[in-house]
């Protein structure tokens, strides 16, 4: 983790998010939600409640094992915090990392 | 999907003992995944599979994003029918290989995961182990120093044990 240097003014944003794919957050997930957050200064950690990992390193994301229905807790720190959740949240529930979802995949 | 957490998985529950190859032949990303992939085989663990046709499902995997993740390991892996049952087989290369890692380092350490096709939720455990060890400094070197199939098998007996690793 990068110390910023903006610690007068640091901001701390914190969002849940429920794994939403069916096949979870595998390494192609895990691999773009580490890109969307490497897009951001501020710093990323996610917890499955039982581990906390840094929400920029591959390896640690995907300690996470977070299955389909998953429920993670992003919490950014730093000035772009903010824009960094709000990204990540469509990530992982707007579009589901453009993998199906169950009831998708049930379709096929 | 049932519950929470616990239903965790340890190495012995699918890493292949009889497919760990403590120096791969191999000299680069492709033959390394053939050679790993016919350990499973020859280990009885492929079923009636295709290693052809298993090897290049891996390759293309790979080909779509490396799983080269840095710190000198690799974890090529694929969904397949063959197998009801995630399994691995682990090989070292003392000489490295070109994986086409994040960090553009050479591969010392390939651990290959076959996971059945409808189990994503074991697919995702047997990495969470995987990841949770090669995390460990110390997890890597020795899985580097060890030089016979027994010492590794020894190294992920020990590291099922002991949360500390």
């Amino acid at each position: 983790m990068q110390p910023g240097e903006d610690t007068l003014e640091k901001v701390v944003c914190e969002a849940e998010v429920q794994i939403k794919n069916a096949d979870g957050l595998h390494m192609r997930p895990a691999m773009q939600f580490v890109d969307v957050a490497n897009q951001f200064d501020c710093d990323v950690t996610v917890s499955n409640g039982e581990t906390n990992v840094d929400g920029k390193s591959i390896m640690q994301m995907s300690m996470l094992a977070a299955t389909c229905g998953t429920k993670l807790k992003i919490k950014a720190e730093g000035a772009d915090a903010q824009q960094a959740i709000n990204a990540l949240q469509e990530l992982v529930e707007g579009k589901h990392f453009d993998e199906p979802t169950p009831t998708e995949q049930g379709k096929n | 999907m049932d519950d929470f957490v616990e239903h965790k998985m340890k190495f012995v529950d699918f890493v292949c003992f009889k497919a760990i190859i403590p120096e791969l032949k191999s000299r680069n990303r492709d033959d390394v995944i053939a050679e790993l992939v016919s350990a499973l085989d020859k280990a009885g663990r492929l079923g009636n599979g295709n290693c052809e046709e298993i090897t290049k499902a891996v390759i293309k995997r790979e080909d779509e994003a490396s799983t080269g993740m840095g710190k000198g390991v690799a974890v090529p892996h694929v969904k397949h029918q063959v197998v009801k049952d995630v399994v691995a087989a682990i090989g070292q290369s003392s000489t490295g290989i070109d994986f086409s890692a994040l960090d553009k380092q050479p591969v010392y350490s390939v651990i290959l995961i076959i996971s059945p096709v409808d189990e994503p939720d074991k697919h995702l455990q047997a990495m969470e182990n995987v990841f949770k060890h090669l995390q460990q400094d110390r997890f890597r070197k020795f899985l580097r120093q060890s030089r016979e199939p027994d010492q590794i098998e020894d190294l992920l007996r020990e590291a099922d044990e002991s949360p500390s690793w």
